[in-house]
């Protein structure tokens, strides 16, 4: 369950971004002409294969990668984190930032030739907005009371009220080529295997399982990437996957941090390899159902935030590689509030707050009772991500040691979305959010956002919240929004509908031969196209037109 | 002379010395997962932050895995969890198998025609696909693990007892005792059963052995027993990911799997070729 | 002869149809309908979608007519639309005419099982037949332990350690997938060269975990026909002890491993599944666990089917090949 705003910028922030030092083995590598040169292919592999690449349709984030690389939005943010043009040139906002006026681009072409239009952006704005397009991502959409196509390269949106993320929200990849799927249903057309984009990649083979080759679009209005292919191979197996990287069958993937830690540190990888890291838009928390018996009790939430010790997770789970989180905001963010008050690691105060609640060991069972019922329930997670995985198991463990009994239950993904959070049949759940720049998360907190598929699915209801979220959306004010989120801030972290567990860091490990990547608050992928590889350490042969 | 067969099987069996080791190591594994909470060094879910990814030691003799438990304590458990997942697993079948062999083999007819039909469909799916089928729609609880195991595993067994019961059926002392107006059902239970327990008890012991290595391989998907239960196949399948960084993760989990298969393997087989007396070896070889 | 294969044919039909009434009560019979799966997928899906929906699995419909109906399509290999996002045809997935023959997922895992298949006949039969002429001896124990360790050791974990040793260590064969990334630029006996390396492995481990189970039947069934009185009657005439092994008593001990042939199916089929996840080969049996896992019905239901046919045509194969080598039936 990602927010499709982070998915699609891949956001990445800032703070401590470093690089490894690539060691001594790259001298004889960079003696080597490093001049950029066209050639080459990039293997990245992925556990994952995408499903759709229709941006707005798709829910996993192997499709969001792909896709990615193929479409483009209207503008997109720089690496100082101010917002630039992509397709958009440039753009106005009337006094009362009602109204935006995009300027876009001329001479971009989708890959069969047509021009790109305003048109474009009308018909990708009128899919997403329609009823009957299965999309998660519709909201932002809504808020538009006005769309109009002014002139082929003037797209004019105008909004009701004032809305903060109005802006940003048109960097998500919303234009479709209105020439090829105008009329036509874009659930039951080939289109989402097969698209036309205009991004720096275009598809050209996709191997159901095995892999999805897109080749450089030549005519990419930034400029021809230089590197040739992309190619996104699909590999079940995380232990098979590290093997790959380590035999050189894949270039680029995520690292856990075991792996970041231990097993990458070896003459062969400093040699070979570039790994980074930075922390990343995104947070790990534990969700209660707050309609639940056990959970509707504030008291209960908080005793069981004083039982975990997000220290000792972010210690074991992450080795490091990340911090304790404390709200739904990353660190040394503008929206972060640094002040707001935790209980920390407290049994003492753990086990006395349920005592207060009518919670205790009344037949000696190690468990606590309450009206006759012991205190156990079940905490369900993704499959695939060991972290959550291993989070569970020492939430688990902290947990029996104030008397609750803890279950752990491993699902799939679609699985877990379709039938327990979207159904409402859990008790408690560890997930993750990607955020996007933008504080607004009017969809995760504002109680009129609690029905079936919405993001508010533990339930969580406080009208001064409401009026916030409301308030934050609503201004352009700097200051205002700040305020708002961070008495936001303050009351989730007396109330608790989460529990905020970590925000972890990025550990992505590339092949050394690869050039031109430049770490940045948005992470490494955001210049794809000028990476290159010098002529003399090109490895894959020039692609068979 | 005469000899109880009991005798003459073991007699038989102790000339085979790999079926003996393989029965020793039963019987010391039985003992360990009896005994496994005096055995264990530690408790096997207890997360220690100080010591993560231990190489084998002193005070951790197989190391400790990525939440500083230890490995000893897993597997002593795991063998627990791993030895009842087989038993149960083999019982169920057992029971089915027995059930509606000697039902096809006593009384044969149409109700035999569809039983024997009925094991001809479950032995053309592929029941890996239908373990894996249910088990992710019904959850993978260490109970529905061994249900459904059993559950399509029991046709190897109602096979042979519908096969010694077509031999023995037509033999003396059955009807003999049928002459004397016995019951069919104490002719089944008395007689025949015990005439074909040895062949049954022989697949008893090879179907732990598969039970064993199915829910490993259910593991390995996601769908064996759920951590941080520990199970071999648990342990092994989250060791196997940091393989290179922690041997002691997967070398051990999966020698135990490997030992223990093939200990029951061989004991089976030992056990199949002396009890079995066709194979017999007569004076000239 | 010809009425033989059409009596076997005939009695194919109610094992698959069997078959289909089992996969489809234990799909039916899981909690939750099918189509909740795809409407949820879609918070603003409209009742009437819904029951359009229904109405087009038959939902309404009590379980015989929705069976019937199921069945009428399956006949024309219709399994009706994959769940998932891209919403193809089954058949598509399984075997996809956009794909070359090479890419579909049926042929691979079809691919890799005949040779694995192969390979376990090729080695099983001789380790058999050496087991049981030189019982008990010491070479017979070190390959009764070698076949052992092929069936107990997990197939996940040997798969890994032999990636390590040939795909890292030595260098010597690819990990993973079933061709290079410039498989395009190659010759064509590159090409040919390529694709069987990367099957090496692959094949290796399917065929591994299989000997125990024929070699040892095999031995069973060569000691059970040594002992046999025509054997015996063969060495008391004074033929050489070879003549009598490989002529007489061999080819009666095969008899009944021919039967195997087609029992052994399902099995493969089934190690499919691990093999394919850990090689990262896209066959059949990666897709029915993406498939389980995922619940999309359609794609199990259609998976089980081709696998218990694919079952019952091996059945088939090994009734010809029992026929062909028992004078007794070949004389009907």
């Amino acid at each position: 369950m990602k927010k499709i705003l982070s998915i699609m910028f891949l956001f990445i922030l800032i703070s401590g971004c470093r690089q490894e030092p690539a060691g001594n083995g790259n001298q004889a590598v960079t003696a080597i002409s490093d001049e950029p040169a066209y050639g080459d292919a990039l293997v990245a592999g992925s556990i994952g294969e995408p499903s759709i690449l229709i941006p707005m349709l798709a829910g996993d984030s192997a499709s969001h990668d792909v896709a990615g690389l193929i479409f483009n939005g209207l503008v997109k943010y720089h690496t100082d984190l101010s917002v630039i043009g992509d397709l958009a040139e440039s753009w106005d906002i009337s006094a009362d930032g009602l109204v935006i006026t995009f300027h876009l681009r001329k001479g971009v072409k989708w890959f069969d030739g047509v021009e790109f239009t305003a048109e474009d952006i009308m018909f990708g704005y009128k899919t997403i907005i329609d009823e009957k397009t299965p999309t998660a991502y519709q909201e932002d959409y809504l808020q538009v009371e006005k769309a109009e196509v002014l002139a082929p390269q003037t797209f004019r949106v105008t909004y009701r009220k004032p809305f903060a993320p109005a802006l940003t929200s048109w960097g998500n990849l919303v234009v479709l080529p209105k020439h090829l799927l105008e009329g036509r249903d874009i659930t039951k057309t080939d289109f989402g295997r097969n698209p036309v984009g205009l991004g720096r990649y275009k598809l050209r083979n996709w191997t159901p399982g095995q892999e999805v080759i897109l080749e450089s679009n030549r005519d990419y209005f930034q400029g021809r990437p230089y590197i040739d292919r992309y190619i996104y191979r699909i590999i079940p197996d995380p232990a098979t996957m590290f093997l790959e990287l380590k035999a050189g069958g894949i270039d680029l993937m995520g690292l856990t941090p075991i792996q970041y830690t231990k097993q990458t540190d070896t003459k062969h990888f400093v040699e070979n390899f570039r790994k980074f890291r930075y922390p990343v838009f995104a947070y790990t928390y534990l969700g209660f159902n707050l309609r639940h018996p056990f959970f509707k009790d504030k008291r209960v939430r908080q005793a069981i935030a004083c039982a975990i010790d997000k220290k000792e997770i972010v210690d074991v789970v992450l080795f490091g590689l990340g911090k304790p989180a404390t709200g739904p905001y990353v660190p040394d963010t503008w929206p972060y509030n640094p002040n707001v008050r935790t209980c920390g690691y407290d049994l003492g105060k753990a086990k006395e707050l349920l005592n207060l609640a009518g919670w205790a060991d009344r037949d000696g069972d190690g468990v606590l009772e309450k009206d006759g019922s012991p205190f156990a329930f079940t905490i369900l997670t993704n499959m695939g991500n060991s972290l959550r995985m291993n989070t569970a198991t020492i939430i688990q463990r902290r947990l029996a040691k104030i008397g609750i009994k803890v279950d752990i239950r491993v699902l799939e993904w679609s699985t877990f979305i379709n039938e327990f959070i979207d159904k409402r049949r859990f008790q408690a759940v560890i997930l993750g959010w990607n955020i996007g720049l933008d504080p607004d998360q009017y969809d995760i907190w504002h109680s009129g956002k609690t029905k079936e598929k919405e993001f508010n699915f533990v339930g969580y209801n406080n009208p001064e919240v409401d009026e916030l979220l409301e308030k934050g959306r609503r201004t352009f004010n700097m200051e205002e929004r700040k305020k708002a989120y961070f008495r936001i801030q303050e009351i989730l972290a007396e109330e608790l509908p989460y529990i905020f567990l970590y925000v972890p860091d990025a550990t992505p490990i590339i092949h050394a031969r690869f050039r031109g990547i430049k770490p940045s608050p948005i992470g490494i992928s955001y210049n794809l196209e000028r990476w290159y590889v010098p002529k003399a350490l090109q490895r894959h042969a020039a692609m068979q037109p | 002379m005469k000899r109880s067969p009991l005798k003459i099987y073991w007699q038989r069996l102790r000339e085979n010395k790999l079926a003996l080791t393989g029965g020793v190591m039963i019987s010391s594994l039985f003992l360990i997962a009896v005994f496994a909470s005096v055995l264990s060094p530690y408790d096997p879910n207890e997360i220690d932050r100080n010591n993560i990814l231990n190489p084998p030691s002193l005070t951790h003799p197989l190391g400790t895995d990525e939440l500083g438990r230890d490995i000893m304590s897993r597997m002593i458990w795991g063998s627990r969890i791993s030895l009842a997942v087989g038993f149960v697993a083999v019982g169920i079948a057992t029971l089915i198998g027995i059930l509606l062999g000697s039902l096809a083999g006593y009384y044969g007819g149409w109700g035999e025609r569809i039983i024997m039909r009925f094991i001809d469909i479950m032995l053309s799916i592929p029941t890996f696909f239908l373990i894996l089928a249910v088990i992710a729609f019904v959850g993978p609880s260490i109970w529905n693990i061994m249900v459904i195991i059993g559950l399509t595993s029991w046709m190897g067994v109602a096979r042979l007892v519908r096969a010694e019961f077509l031999t023995l059926k037509e033999r003396e002392f059955v009807l003999a005792a049928r002459a004397l107006g016995v019951s069919d059902m104490m002719i089944i239970l008395k007689h025949i059963m015990i005439n074909s327990m040895a062949p049954v008890f022989v697949s008893a012991i090879l179907g732990v052995a598969s039970a064993i290595l199915v829910e490993s391989a259910l593991s390995f998907l996601g769908l064996g027993v759920q951590p941080p239960t520990p199970s071999w196949g648990n342990i092994l399948t989250s060791g196997k990911d940091n393989i290179e960084v922690a041997w002691w993760l997967s070398v051990f989990p999966g020698m135990a799997i490997l030992i223990t298969v093939m200990s029951y393997n061989l004991f089976g087989e030992g056990l199949r070729d002396a009890t079995d007396p066709r194979l017999w070896r007569t004076g000239e070889s | 002869m010809i009425s033989f294969l059409a009596k076997r044919l005939l009695e194919m039909i109610p094992t698959l149809l069997g078959i289909t009434i089992l996969s489809f009560l234990i799909i039916h019979l899981a909690p939750g309908k099918p189509t909740d799966v795809l409407t949820e997928m879609n918070p603003k899906i409209t009742p009437e979608a819904r029951e359009r929906l229904e109405k087009y699995y038959g939902l309404d419909k009590p379980l015989y007519v929705q069976y019937g109906l199921w069945l009428k399509r399956v006949v024309k290999f219709d399994f009706g639309e994959s769940f998932s996002t891209d919403r193809r045809p089954v058949i598509a997935k399984i075997w996809d005419t956009k794909q070359p023959l090479m890419e579909r997922r049926l042929f691979i895992t079809f691919v890799i099982n005949a040779l694995s298949m192969l390979l376990i006949f090729l080695i099983a039969i001789p380790i058999g037949v050496f087991s049981a002429t030189h019982q008990n001896s010491f070479a017979d124990k070190v390959t009764t332990v070698t076949v052992f360790i092929g069936f107990a050791a997990p197939a996940f974990w040997l798969a890994l350690l032999l990636m390590m040793l040939f795909g890292i260590q030595l260098g010597w064969l690819p990990i993973s997938g079933l061709k290079s990334m410039d498989y395009d630029t190659l010759s064509f006996f590159g090409k040919v060269w390529d694709r069987a390396g990367h099957l090496i492995l692959p094949v290796f481990i399917s065929s591994f975990g299989g000997l125990a189970g024929l070699s040892r039947f095999m031995r069973g069934s060569m000691l059970e026909v040594i002992r046999q009185d025509y054997i015996t009657a063969a060495r008391a005439k004074g033929l050489r002890e070879k003549e009598v092994v490989y002529r007489h008593a061999l080819r009666n001990a095969l008899l009944p491993i021919i039967t195997l042939l087609g029992l052994a199916v399902p099995g493969l089929i089934g190690g499919s599944v691990i093999f394919e996840n850990i090689f990262g080969i896209p066959g059949m049996g990666q897709l029915f666990y993406m498939s389980v896992m995922t619940r999309d019905y359609p794609l199990v239901m259609g998976i089980l089917t081709i696998g218990a046919f694919l079952t019952l045509i091996g059945n088939l194969l090994a009734d010809i090949g029992y026929m062909l080598a028992d004078p007794r039936i070949r004389a009907k």
